[in-house]
């Protein structure tokens, strides 16, 4: 299954052109860009390993693109995200955040159902690999 | 400014002052065109349109008479109090540019009046009784400066735009929902067919209407079942977090905490009230909403009975204000294209009440005032109303990123189903955030930008087929008084 997370998921996946330009809007914005990857990509996986820190004070795309293709390299069947950080007073949280790359074969998620009373179920999601 | 002449002087004189018997409002000292607001001050600004032949700065002064300490006639008791501080000062009165009878009415009061975090105290002094008064004829609360001093005695949205975002997992784009449809009728199990469907096919929330409570055809604790069951189902087919607004409205605080509590059992991340349920139980569930780490969602149930009229009643921009305070996380708050009332301007104009950290005054806009939130959370705006797909550029190019677009009928109402409903709109949503970002013009190629995306997905190009051409286009009731002015640059 395609996990729709990020902004772009239901687009075809981005080309590097299309991914250097996002970047670009978001330098321009001033935000830091991340780089994060996992191979779980559970809705409440909050924390994706992060390869490096943000990347504060960088002017050109070129700069995360070199480390996204690194990150890929050692990375081949990963989930990869980008995320730009707004350090401005009152956000000083993610602004942008969108995947760019995606392991061969996704992983799904199975639905558990515990029953409890009054006919209320209690969820669990379990990643599938 | 109309002339002064008119107008008859505070009396200074004590003892003339507090002789008993009837004088003029502006005699009694509720006007006074040297008063300098203070940072503190609480200011009003009215539309008032006196009766014939009375002296608007006489209204002027009646209004804020009539906001604060006066009755018709002097009272010694008075005397007992400092009562010049009590007494809200009209401090301005201009004619409303090219409306003839009515007049801006500025007012100022001062803090001690109001009690700290209660909006209904504050309604029920600013708004309590002066729209009744017999010598306007029709009076609007325009706007409001809520000094800092007040807005820190009140703990605002529970959970803001910033903190949604990172609970939902979802950044850079606005948020994309629907309301059920049709919006009475529907069973337990046929509603949660619609919220599973619209859920996996690419929304983030589904809505309950705002009268959908607890019904013969369908009680509530079935649809909180069978909705929650549609949102962990959608979630496991996605991967992605997804909710839906439960409608907690009912007839007592009791049960409003009862549907509540069931909603949280249940793991829902939001539920929703109607504005009608009032200010006070308004207060409460953004209370027990931040005990219980839940998204409050305001639908605006009932406003234009009083924000639509310009001459008469509370705009729309001063009820987001109190909201704001209150507490409430989302706030329908208009769509400018769709199918209910809302001017572009005016409605931009909301927007910026609930997402500005600092607004500055923009009388297009409808801002008079400059207002500092205190870092207050921000609140996120939602559009919903006679949306589609088609209408993409113009929403995103009207109202940014932080916004839930809402496509009922734009969805529902899909020729090829919910879930394509749903996709087409995601998608038309994701081109648009991508192309801007690129840094394309939407506004100007919007319509080829939507048309580039519908080559590859079937989806979107039949909600173009069907509804690309529909438009509102009415003339809209509540506009902006000031025209902009173009500068020699």
């Amino acid at each position: 299954m395609r996990i729709t997370q990020g902004a772009y998921s239901f687009l075809p996946d981005l080309t590097d052109d299309q991914i250097r330009k996002q970047i670009a809007y978001c330098l321009d914005k001033g935000w830091a860009v991340s780089i994060e990857f996992t191979d779980d990509p559970h809705p409440r996986n909050t924390y994706w390993e992060m390869w490096g820190n943000p990347m504060f004070d960088l002017v050109d795309p070129v700069g995360v693109m070199g480390d996204l293709a690194a990150c890929r390299a050692a990375n081949p069947d990963h989930y990869i995200r980008l995320n730009a950080f707004d350090s401005s007073r009152g956000w000083e949280a993610v602004r942008l955040s969108f995947i760019v790359q995606r392991p061969k074969v996704e992983p799904t998620f199975r639905l558990e159902r515990t029953e409890i009373e009054g006919r209320t179920q209690r969820y669990t999601l379990v990643t599938v690999r | 400014m109309p002339q002064d002449t008119a107008t008859p002087a505070a009396i200074k004189d004590a003892k003339s002052r507090y002789k008993a018997g009837v004088l003029k409002y502006a005699q009694m000292g509720y006007w006074d065109g040297d008063y300098v607001p203070k940072d503190t001050d609480l200011l009003a600004l009215f539309r008032v349109t006196p009766q014939d032949g009375v002296d608007p700065i006489e209204a002027g002064a009646a209004v804020a008479g009539e906001s604060s300490t006066a009755t018709w006639t002097v009272v010694w008791t008075d005397r007992l109090t400092a009562c010049d501080t009590y007494r809200a000062k009209c401090y301005k009165v201009e004619p409303v540019p090219s409306t003839p009878g009515q007049y801006f009415v500025y007012v100022a009061y001062d803090l001690v009046l109001f009690e700290e975090g209660s909006i209904a105290n504050l309604t029920a002094s600013i708004i309590g009784n002066v729209f009744s008064f017999k010598p306007i004829k029709a009076a609007r609360l325009e706007d409001m400066r809520l000094p800092v001093a007040y807005v820190k005695t009140f703990k605002g949205p529970p959970t803001g735009i910033v903190v949604e975002r990172e609970r939902l997992d979802k950044f850079g784009r606005p948020l994309l929902g629907a309301t059920t449809k049709p919006k009475l009728g529907l069973s337990g199990k046929n509603y949660g067919r619609v919220v599973y469907e619209a859920l996996k096919g690419g929304l983030d929330f589904v809505k309950d209407d705002e009268n959908i409570n607890s019904q013969p055809f369908m009680h509530w604790r079935d649809r909180f079942l069978y909705c929650m069951e549609a949102v962990n189902k959608a979630q496991a087919a996605t991967g992605e977090v997804k909710g839906h607004y439960l409608n907690i409205t009912a007839g007592t605080m009791e049960e409003m905490y009862r549907r509540a509590e069931f909603a949280k059992d249940l793991g829902s991340v939001i539920v929703m009230v109607d504005l009608v349920v009032g200010w006070t139980a308004i207060q409460s569930i953004a209370e027990w909403a931040r005990a219980n780490d839940m998204i409050v969602h305001m639908h605006r149930a009932g406003h234009g009975t009083y924000t639509r009229q310009k001459n008469h009643g509370v705009s729309f921009r001063v009820i987001a204000k109190w909201l704001r305070l209150a507490g409430v996380d989302h706030l329908h708050a208009g769509t400018a294209v769709g199918k209910l009332e809302g001017d572009p301007k005016m409605v931009q104009g909301y927007y910026k009440v609930c997402r500005e950290r600092k607004s500055e005054v923009d009388l297009e806009r409808g801002l008079f005032f400059e207002q500092d939130w205190a870092d207050i959370r921000p609140v996120m705006p939602v559009a919903s109303g006679g949306i589609h797909a088609g209408q993409m550029h113009q929403l995103l190019d009207l109202f940014g990123d932080d916004v839930v677009m809402q496509f009922g009928g734009g969805t529902i109402g899909h020729p090829m189903g919910i879930e394509a409903g749903a996709t087409a709109n995601r998608v038309a949503l994701e081109t648009m955030v991508l192309a801007r970002n690129e840094g394309r013009d939407i506004r100007t190629e919007g319509p080829e930008i939507l048309a580039e995306a519908a080559r590859w997905c079937q989806p979107l190009r039949a909600a173009l087929d069907t509804w690309g051409e529909i438009t509102f286009d009415y003339t809209s009731t509540d506009t902006s008084d000031f025209v902009p002015t173009v500068s020699a640059a």
